[in-house]
């Protein structure tokens, strides 16, 4: 009998799960343990609109407390987990409180990697951005005139740079790879947000890395760059990428690579555990998978409820979806890239709107929508059906999305994943 | 405070008290209703809070325009009073709207 679930983490993947148990009918206890001094909000604005200053603190929150309350979740804030007795099964925290759990949810997040000590990172004006905290600290650093260094051409660092140039500060930022979005998104995406970007007055500069940070003692004054350039700076934010929150799976004797090692269930090899969200590594299409992002944390939130449950039997299959916003213009992608070999373009409806679509084996795989929210919405439904576009209509400008045919794509699909 | 009634997608109603200025996706996610999961936060990126505004009240909040409407225009649940939650601001005039939730978008 499941009687009691505890969730480690208090961010959107544990309010998907406990809300969805208690939509299903779970009657049982269920203790949420948050590190974090606030309620469970929406991180995506921290480096968008909350950052700007046009969406206030209290919309941040994914719940109200009261609601919390009415579903008799207990949300323990400040509450760090620091050990899990697997043979006991309880979860001990830094309050030296042991709660007891049937089933245990890792919802642990990830954290930003900090620039090395040696070249500067622990400078009074270098930050990272990941929580409320580290937002307010920003807000208020974000002045008209400030010299603002970004580091790391990511989906982060380039929203906070919009954020930036918006609110006019000066900006350079600096991508050590060949060009921005390497890792996540084909050239011709990357070559739309550096026009967008530079049009804006973004110092971008890419294939340059940061060598040093040089202080006055307390805080960096100058960048010295990997192309013998340097750069005066009031302010650094580093968005090089995060690391999985393993740290308590791995202390309990779990199985962790680059995240929690889940099985196609979101369990553990504890098969009293789970993990799920930014933490968790998942088998997906054949290959152990991270994701960071709300789809995937609230999906697999929703799925592990409802496997605890016995509502669904089946495996873990998110539809994986992202958006960032870039100065007033949105992109949003649909599905996920990952091993494709032939990228088309298609000019959007709107001036300057463009999709970016990939295939992988001749099977439609994702969508960068840049200013064009059709295309998303066409490649997302394709994808959920498992259907590819024709490649040659979808290139021809003159036929509608919605006109374009489709085929099946389960053959190909089969043939390029059963191995 | 203003009386909104959502129908969630299994047809239970769920009577919410909403404050003006928040929007209905809001209204709804803070009050339990089922159906809305509101991924993008209200970015009109994710189309998981299309909603139908029934009766009279449509014409109060109009039709939806720019990428609100685009995103409509290929759900295949979309229906003459589709709108997404999160770009309808409640106002005092709509007490005792009825919002069915459709709950398979996105
Ligand atoms: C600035 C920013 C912008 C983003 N923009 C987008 C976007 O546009 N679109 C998108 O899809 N995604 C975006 N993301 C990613 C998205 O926010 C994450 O994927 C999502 O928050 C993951 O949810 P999670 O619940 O897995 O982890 P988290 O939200 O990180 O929550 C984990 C929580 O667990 C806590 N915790 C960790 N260890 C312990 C412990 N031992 N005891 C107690 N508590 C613990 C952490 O402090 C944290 O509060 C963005 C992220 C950031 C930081
Ligand atoms: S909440 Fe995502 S479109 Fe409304």
């Amino acid at each position: 009998m499941t009687e009691r679930i505890v969730i480690v983490g208090g961010g959107q993947a544990a309010v998907s799960a406990s809300m969805r148990l208690r939509a299903g009918g779970f009657t049982g206890t269920v203790d949420i343990l948050s590190e974090e001094p606030v309620l469970p909000y929406q991180r995506p604005p921290l480096s968008k609109a909350y950052l700007k200053g046009e969406l206030d603190e209290d919309r941040m929150y994914l719940r109200p407390d009261s609601l919390y309350r009415e579903q008799g979740i207990t949300v323990h804030l400040e509450t760090q987990a620091l050990m899990i007795d697997r043979v006991k099964r309880t979860v001990e925290t830094e309050k030296k409180s042991k709660f007891p759990y049937d089933r245990l949810i890792l919802a642990t997040g990830a954290t930003p990697r900090p620039l090395p000590d040696e070249i500067g990172g622990g400078l009074e004006n270098v930050h990272t951005l990941r929580t409320l905290a580290d937002a307010d600290l920003l807000r208020d650093k974000v002045r008209p005139g400030q010299r603002l260094l970004v580091v790391g051409g990511g989906y982060i660092g380039l929203e906070m740079a919009a954020v930036a140039a918006t609110l006019r500060l000066e900006v350079t930022l600096v991508e050590v790879q060949e060009r921005i979005l390497n890792r996540v998104a084909a050239p011709e995406t990357a070559d739309w947000m550096r026009a967008l970007h530079l049009d804006h007055g973004v110092d971008l500069r890419e294939g340059v890395g940061l060598r040093r940070l040089v202080s006055d003692g307390k805080q960096a004054v100058l960048a010295a760059l990997s192309d013998d350039s340097a750069v005066g700076v009031d302010l650094v934010v580093v968005g090089i990428g995060v690391r999985a929150n393993d740290g308590l799976a791995r202390a309990a004797g779990l199985t962790v690579q680059n995240g929690i090692v889940t099985d196609q269930y979101c369990r553990t090899f504890d098969p009293d555990i789970y993990a799920i969200g930014d933490c968790a590594v998942f088998p997906y299409r054949g290959e152990p998978t991270r994701l960071e992002s709300v789809q995937n944390a609230c999906d697999a939130g929703d799925y592990v409820a409802d496997h605890i449950l016995g509502i669904s039997t089946g495996p873990f299959v998110p539809e994986p979806w992202f958006w960032s916003d870039q100065f007033d213009i949105s992109l949003r992608i649909a599905g996920l890239n990952r091993g494709y070999d032939r990228v088309l373009t298609r000019p959007g409806e709107r001036e300057g709107g463009l999709s970016v679509w990939y295939f992988g084996k001749d099977r439609l795989l994702a969508v960068d929508s840049l200013n064009d929210p059709k295309s998303y919405m066409a490649g997302k439904r394709w994808l959920s059906a498992g259907l590819t576009p024709r490649q040659d209509a979808l290139v021809d400008p003159n036929m509608p999305l919605k006109s374009v045919p489709t085929e099946a794509a389960f053959s190909t699909v089969s043939k390029a994943t059963t191995t | 405070m203003v009386k909104i009634t959502f129908i969630e997608p299994d047809g239970t109603e769920k009577h919410v008290e909403a404050s003006a200025g928040i929007s209905l996706m809001e209204a709804a996610t803070r009050n339990g209703v089922q159906g809305i999961a509101a991924e993008c936060g209200g970015q009109c990126s994710c189309a998981t809070c299309h909603v139908y505004i029934e009766g009279d009240f449509f014409e109060q909040v109009g039709p939806p325009e720019g990428d609100e409407e685009d995103m409509l225009d290929f759900s295949d649940s979309r229906q003459a009073n589709s709108r997404l939650g999160c770009q309808v601001p409640v106002s005092d005039e709509y007490s005792g709207m009825v919002v069915r939730v459709v709950g398979d978008d996105g």
